[in-house]
């Protein structure tokens, strides 16, 4: 069954749905909505079936294909996934077939093909999906790139108010990361003999100025994609104006191609750039913890205060991947992980809210944990989770990342640790203003808020809280399949974990 | 008295110059004493027919390396850039035939006919339009031919006149808004006077510089330039002087600032299918005498023209970008952005080797059907006055024709050089070469120019899809067979050229290589 090309079929697989569903007359909504969904479960079928033919203890690269492309430039279809490349895979089939499903009534609203917003959902699961199991830096730019489209239409099609502006300053900050990529991926090119595979250009020797340079140009396309602090601020924006369920996938998925970057580019192939310009990074992610949480402390509109949580939470990543220690690692993405689950999860949950109050604003609401109770609830498990409450997933991944950076880089660490008060301050506020406190005497008014979640949007949540509950419990099917890939990848960089001593395990344990 | 020996002449190596240049002259024949209604009818296949000849020639030519009478070169990228010609204008001359988005077709019956008089407005309503731009068109074509094969620079000066005065006349014959479209001829002519007379005053200088040569006689030839670039006694001043003004003279062709003023103006005042044709076969015809001027002729100063050009190339794009910004005219846009363009592909003629060679030369061939493909569409957008090209007209449009804002929507992206279109693998056709050969400062230069010109585009891609329609949304004419053949072909050239580049790839790498 290894032998199954997975990855290719994996991959090309939600685009040929996305030509069915686009295909569908506009007058048959429905069967466009049930075709999506039914595609959307055959990938999750399929990558469960990978997941379960991967081999924890075997290479780091498997699944891998190949088969040539443009071979004027050395340009081949290659497909590969490390174990970080497959975790991200399995959140990707996880999370679309849900946002679909919660996703079922909003392009109703817009006016517009409804078919075309499904189509363009699985359009963008199809490029998310490659950019994650590419194995060769064309490959992977290619769908770097296009997942621009997809989301551009989405947002600037079917988002709410402000749309046009989100989408088309989403649009350009992305591009303009992707050109500084384009920069460097010729450059790489060159550099590295005119040869685009992953493998081959890591074994390349590149001199210290133009690993630098080179280093940079990807950096900051994944710096932008995150995003990292300063080049955050097309994502309240896009994730304000994104339809809810497009906004769970942008922030849920599409910002960790960025992270995910990082780990699987510019460590491994500039290993002493990386090292080089490791205290900036750190610096820039620990500023992006504190900054964006007090940012996100003082905004009134849902899914804004939602974007600013995890421009924090992308810090915390980034303090995990520049830290190059296994634990911090491991941690920083396990944090991908858990962080598309849990904020996933308040994306979704927040626009149920925002639907049936048909206002995204924190001060329409009041109480309305009395109206719609079993919402409310869930609203409280998804910002508890979001605050990395033991218990969840979160935890786990937050808790690794900061003993994992203690033990080389206690000031980080001990900065970062204040993001985990702020986050509590902005969940909780949040969670208190919006559904608890005394009854705002306008949504009693207000149909929709008297109609607490359906089955269908029961459906949707309950398969994210188990999984954030069981991973907050039971990490070790997902840590075992990234721990080798991080080790690797520190190896790559050329760091060995700091030797344990009695002092800092007796630290790490306090 | 001995009598005068010719020099031998390879008639197939030259046969599409000289099928595109007779089938010219039958044209004009054929307006002469064909009836008036036949002549669309018998005009158009002929040239169609003409180019598809030649075509099928340097097809059948593709292996010859040859320089027949002393002038004229046919290699590989003689070959190549000659195909390209022709494949583009074949397309071109799809929209130029088109009569059925509006009637009699986009250009005047008469152009002698005083504009906005009462006769005038009588022609633009109903009168059959002019058929004499077909043998003009071919001309023009025949002359490109002739312009990318020249083996000395009088024959290319000559080329240069064969293609350029039909199409000052060309620009001169729109239907609608002919004032504009007059002013547009007058002047693309004036400036392309002084530019030719620039070309000349070179030639001049660089005869006069050969003549330094001591074992040989002086010729403006490019074996003999290339080796008095060499070996030459003559002052290096006439050689730098020279090489500047014939430089000026293509790049004035070429569109690349600052010799790009006369851009905008013609592209927007002729009629919209010239304007296409002028966007891609003039640009193949000018970089395909650049390629060979500075690869072949001047190869030895590479030293010496690379800075400069290099500044050209830099102001070419820059200028191109920034002001593609503001614009508010579709057609005006479209130019600008033609003009940045011409600044990438300058990167590509100074990427050393034949690996820039071809990468420019893939370039211009898949920007050529691109353009093609979004003047096609501009000619459906319109109303009761004839094209809507000011950019607030297009608010909307996806609403209304979601068919045609997809696929300009898709050009769009293609010229913002997003991958999977063929935008972006010609940008990496040029800039990777060019990167080999040290030329980092222009890839940069071409990287960030190319983010300012995503922002025109995506502009464009908001109004016609996220902006709602209002009253003066013009709807889009339901285009004849001839548009949509010529839509179909740029927009498939657009995305294989971006999935499937590697045989027309391999087929440049192949041609790159000039015969001396």
């Amino acid at each position: 069954m290894s032998d199954f090309p997975f990855l290719s079929v994996l991959t090309v697989a939600p685009l040929v749905g996305a030509v069915v569903v686009a295909l569908l007359p506009r007058s048959r909504p429905t069967l466009a909505k049930q075709v999506a969904l039914g595609w959307s479960l055959l990938v999750l079928a399929l990558s469960v079936v990978m997941w379960v033919t991967w081999q924890v203890d075997g290479q780091r690269f498997q699944f891998r294909e190949s088969y040539p492309w443009i071979p004027t430039w050395g340009v081949n279809f290659t497909f590969a996934a490390d174990g970080i490349a497959l975790v991200m895979l399995m959140l990707i089939a996880v999370l679309v077939p849900l946002v679909i499903l919660a996703s079922w009534h909003d392009a109703e609203s817009s006016k517009r093909s409804v078919p075309v917003y499904f189509a363009l959902l699985l359009v963008l699961e199809c490029t998310m999906l490659g950019v994650f199991a590419a194995a060769d830096v064309f490959l992977f730019y290619v769908f770097f790139e296009v997942m621009l489209v997809p989301m551009y239409f989405l947002i600037g099609s079917y988002g709410g108010h402000q749309r046009q502006y989100a989408a088309v300053k989403f649009f350009l900050y992305s591009l303009v990361g992707g050109l500084f990529m384009l920069a460097a991926v010729i450059g790489l090119w060159v550099v590295g003999g005119k040869t685009f595979d992953w493998v081959a250009l890591s074994e390349v020797d590149i001199s210290t100025g133009a690993e630098r340079w080179l280093f940079l140009g990807f950096f900051i396309a994944f710096a932008i994609k995150a995003p990292f602090f300063p080049f955050h601020t097309w994502l309240p924006d896009a994730g304000g104006a994104a339809p809810a369920g497009a906004a769970a996938l942008l922030v849920g998925v599409l910002d960790k191609v960025g992270t995910f970057g990082i780990l699987r580019y510019c460590l491994p192939l500039f290993p002493d750039a990386a090292q080089w310009f490791a205290p900036w990074a750190l610096a820039l992610a620990v500023i992006g913890i504190i900054y964006a949480a007090l940012l996100a402390v003082g905004q009134n509109d849902l899914k804004r205060l939602v974007s600013y949580t995890s421009i924090a939470h992308f810090g915390f990543i980034g303090v995990g991947i520049f830290a190059f220690t296994t634990q911090a690692g491991t941690g920083a993405v396990l944090y991908m992980v858990n962080h598309g689950l849990a904020t996933g999860l308040l994306f979704l949950v927040v626009g149920m809210l925002i639907a049936r109050r048909g206002s995204a604003l924190v001060s329409d609401f009041g109480g309305a944990g009395k109206l719609v109770p079993v919402l409310a609830g869930v609203l409280f498990f998804a910002g508890l989770a979001s605050l990395a409450l033991p218990g969840t997933a979160p935890f786990v991944s937050e808790f690794l990342v900061l003993i994992g950076t203690f033990t080389v880089n206690k000031p980080v660490a001990v900065i970062a640790t204040l993001g985990i008060i702020l986050a509590a301050a902005y969940v909780l506020w949040m969670v208190q203003r919006t559904t608890q406190g005394t009854l705002n005497p306008a949504l009693t008014e207000i149909d929709g808020m008297k109609r607490d979640l359906n089955l269908r949007e029961k459906v949707v949540v309950a398969p994210l809280i188990a999984l954030i509950v069981l991973l907050g419990f039971y990490p070790k099917p997902v840590t075992d399949v990234i721990n080798p890939a991080i080790q690797a990848t520190m190896e790559d960089v050329g760091r060995t974990d700091p030797a344990p001593s009695a002092d800092t395990v007796q630290e790490a344990s306090r | 008295m001995t009598e005068l020996e010719l020099p031998p002449i390879d008639y197939a190596a030259i046969a599409p110059i000289l099928i595109m240049l007779g089938a010219a002259v039958v044209g004009v024949l054929v307006e002469a004493f064909v009836p008036r209604r036949l002549r669309h009818p018998v005009q158009l296949p002929l040239a169609l027919l003409a180019v598809l000849a030649a075509l099928t020639m340097v097809v059948v030519n593709a292996d010859k390396r040859v320089i027949t009478i002393g002038v004229i070169a046919v290699d590989g990228p003689t070959l190549f850039l000659q195909g390209a010609i022709l494949a583009l204008s074949a397309v071109a001359l799809l929209l130029l035939g088109e009569r059925v988005v509006e009637r009699g077709g986009a250009f005047v019956a008469q152009a002698a006919v005083t504009a906005d008089s009462p006769e005038d407005r009588q022609q633009a309503e109903n009168a059959g339009g002019a058929g004499e731009v077909y043998p003009l068109t071919t001309f023009a074509i025949g002359g490109m031919l002739i312009f990318v094969s020249a083996n000395d620079l009088l024959t290319m000066f000559i080329a240069l006149e064969v293609f350029s005065l039909p199409l000052y006349l060309l620009c001169a014959l729109a239907r609608r808004r002919r004032l504009l479209s007059q002013e547009a001829a007058m002047k693309y002519f004036l400036l392309g006077a002084y530019a030719s007379a620039f070309f000349l005053f070179g030639l001049a200088l660089i005869y006069g510089f050969t003549a330094g040569l001591g074992d040989r006689a002086a010729g403006v030839d490019f074996a003999t330039v290339n080796a008095a670039v060499a070996n030459s006694t003559a002052s290096p001043v006439l050689l730098f002087a020279g090489m500047a003004l014939v430089a000026i003279g293509l790049l004035f062709k070429a569109a690349a600032a600052p010799f790009h003023v006369w851009t905008p103006d013609v592209y927007q005042g002729a009629p919209t299918p010239l304007t296409g044709f002028m966007a891609a076969c003039t640009k193949v015809a000018a970089f395909g005498a650049l390629l060979r001027v500075f690869h072949v002729a001047f190869e030895g100063a590479r030293w010496d023209f690379t800075p400069v050009l290099g500044a050209v190339a830099v102001l070419t794009m820059l200028v191109g970008a920034l002001f593609a910004v503001t614009q508010t005219d579709i057609k005006r846009l479209l130019a600008y952005s033609s003009i940045a363009n011409a600044g990438y592909l300058l990167v590509g003629v100074l990427a050393p080797g034949s690996e820039g060679l071809s990468g420019t030369m893939f370039y211009l061939v898949a920007y050529g059907f691109t353009v093609l493909a979004a003047f096609a569409v501009v000619t459906l957008v319109r109303d009761a006055d004839g094209e809507a090209t000011h950019l607030s007209r297009w608010a909307g449009l996806g609403r209304r024709s979601p068919v045609y804002a997809s696929v300009f929507t898709f050009v769009l992206l293609a010229f913002a050089g997003i991958p999977m279109t063929s935008g972006f693998t010609s940008k990496f056709a040029v800039f990777g070469p060019a990167l080999d050969g040290g030329q980092v400062w222009l890839v940069i230069a071409g990287v960030l120019t190319s983010m300012v010109l995503a922002f025109p585009y995506l502009r464009v891609v908001v109004l016609m899809w996220l902006s709602e329609p209002g009253d003066s949304t013009p709807t889009v004419a339901v285009p004849g067979g001839l548009t949509s053949a010529a839509l179909v072909i740029g927009v498939l050239a657009t995305l294989v050229l971006g999935v499937a580049p590697s045989p027309l790839l391999d087929l440049a790498s192949s041609a790159a290589d000039f015969v001396r």
